[in-house]
């Protein structure tokens, strides 16, 4: 844990299950996750890296069990407001999910304007975010065009832009060549140090190296040990 | 206002990235909206005619003889007191007989070897328009021709109620039509959206992931359909009538003017038909988002 960690728990996780049908995905895990800690989920694949992930915006429900995001309990929110929750949370994908038919510019500034922004703040926001993650000179240009890791910058881009609490990644460098991976993991720990939760799912080890941050360790759907680094 | 702009902007945004879609949503709704207004100009001027004969029907109520002035006098005024009669003017049979002649023209000269005149007197009997429908003209000549001293009665041809049952008949068909072309409108254009959708379900779903509201995700939708439902319109009523311009002089041709005077749709129906046509686009991307959605 850094010094700037806050010991107050962002995120609660109450003996949460998740199965699809007979198929187990997570199994009774009781976790909380802190304020401004950088905290990494690691196993193997099949673990249940991604599944724990999505379970956190709601991009999946739990089969039982209870989860607590900044003090909203997920299973009592309704589904017209799941945008609230997810606007907690800024999400980095492996397969980066950037609308192919949008600009750089137009990707990143859909978050400030779904959430009702003004023109004249997300001009500059945007401008800002883009700038940070190294990629203001291709406003125009459409991600087909952009290599991998130019790709997931603007993933980042869009994933801090609207200035969430929150930080998901999910194996943000697993298609990227070291070099792009190394960006990555510093843009990360620039957002961190700006005051973000920052929570990676990975099995990258030198990921794991390069950072100072608690480790979680899923097999098999279930928690193994969660020491502190 | 700003939030709507936006919309605006990314529904153009989404027509100009889905052309060929678009193009065939806008072709739909305009031969849609060109069929409907069509049968509805061919209404509206049938309409017109109907009306113009309606209003030359009369009530004519032929004397039986040998009836006086008091008598006609009476009979007048008990003609003029039946419900819907606006007025009754006698007619002698002189100049029942005078009318005959000026109608015949050169053939009149066949009139000039009567011993006597064979014309009865009669009324003409007008009627409130108001009154102009044909049961109720049926009714006043029931009526008429129970009253004492008239002969007999006629009003109008046989024909005219027949072109106006017909007419009835085509109304009928035009509005299940118009009802039908409604609901194919709709299911079009429903299934239009619907494709979009489908084709851009992991753009809808980024956006959900990134916090965006489903009125965020999916009014641009409903803003595309309202777009190509009025352009369509546009476009079929201006198809309409360069069509009814081409047709125009040669029906003007065809037929007596002065009986028959040809007109467009007015300005009103015009934008109602528009305003029908962008509802179909609404209600057909409702139909298919509020499915999309529970997907």
């Amino acid at each position: 844990m850094t010094a700037d960690e806050d010991k107050t728990a962002l995120i609660r996780l109450f003996h949460v299950h998740r199965h699809f049908h007979a198929a187990r995905a997570l199994t009774d895990i009781t976790l909380d996750f802190y304020r401004n800690e950088f905290l990494f989920v690691t196993g193997p694949s099949g673990a249940g890296k991604t599944t724990l992930l999505k379970l956190l915006y709601r991009g999946e429900t739990a089969s039982q069990g209870q989860i607590l995001v900044d003090g909203m309990n997920l299973a009592r929110i309704p589904t017209k407001q799941i945008h609230l929750l997810r606007r907690k949370f800024g999400i980095i994908f492996q397969d980066y999910k950037l609308i192919p038919n949008r600009t750089v510019y137009e990707n990143v500034a859909l978050v400030l304007e779904a959430a009702g922004r003004k023109p004249s703040y997300i001009r500059k926001k945007v401008n800002s975010v883009l700038r940070t993650v190294g990629m203001e000179g291709r406003h125009t240009a459409l991600p087909p065009s952009l290599s991998g890791g130019e790709q997931q910058r603007v993933a980042v881009a869009r994933a801090v832009v609207g200035d969430p609490t929150i930080i998901l990644a999910d194996e943000p460098t697993g298609s990227l060549d070291a070099e792009s991976a190394a960006l990555i993991i510093n843009l990360l720990k620039t957002f961190h140090t700006r005051g973000a939760t920052v929570i990676v799912a990975t099995h990258d080890r030198e990921l794991i190296r390069s950072i100072p941050g608690r480790i979680i360790y899923l097999q098999e759907g279930r928690l193994t040990s969660a020491p502190t680094v | 206002m700003l939030t709507m702009k936006l919309h605006l902007i990314r529904a153009l945004q989404d027509m100009r990235g889905n052309r060929m879609l678009s193009l065939v949503t806008i072709s739909t709704f305009a031969l849609s909206i060109l069929i409907v207004s069509a049968a509805m100009l061919f209404f509206v001027n049938m309409g017109d005619m109907m009306d113009g004969w309606r209003k030359g029907i009369r009530v004519m109520a032929y004397l039986q003889d040998g009836l006086n002035a008091t008598d006609r006098s009476h009979l007048k005024v008990r003609m003029e007191n039946l419900y819907g009669v606006q007025q009754a003017v006698f007619i002698p049979k002189d100049q029942a007989l005078s009318r005959l002649r000026t109608q015949m023209g050169r053939q009149a000269s066949i009139l000039e070897n009567l011993e006597r005149n064979p014309l009865p007197d009669a009324f003409e009997i007008q009627m409130i328009a108001t009154h102009q429908s044909w049961e109720k003209v049926e009714q006043l000549a029931t009526a008429v021709e129970n009253l004492e001293g008239v002969g007999e009665v006629e009003y109008g041809q046989r024909w005219i109620k027949r072109i106006i049952n017909a007419f009835n008949l085509f109304q009928l068909t035009g509005t299940v039509m118009g009802v039908l072309f409604f609901m194919a409108a709709v299911f079009i254009v429903g299934n239009t959206v619907r494709l979009v959708l489908y084709s851009r379900r992991d753009e809808v779903e980024i956006m959900r992931l990134v916090g965006a509201t489903e009125r965020f995700i999916l009014a641009p939708f409903y803003f595309q359909s309202l777009i190509q439902a009025a352009l369509g319109g546009v476009l079929g009523l201006v198809t309409l009538y360069v069509m009814y311009i081409l047709l125009q002089s040669r029906i003007s041709a065809d037929m007596n003017s002065s009986l028959f005077q040809l007109r467009f749709l007015s300005p009103a129906t015009l934008l109602g038909i528009v305003g029908c046509g962008m509802l179909v686009g609404w209600l057909g991307c409702h139909l298919s988002v509020k499915q999309y959605v529970k997907v």
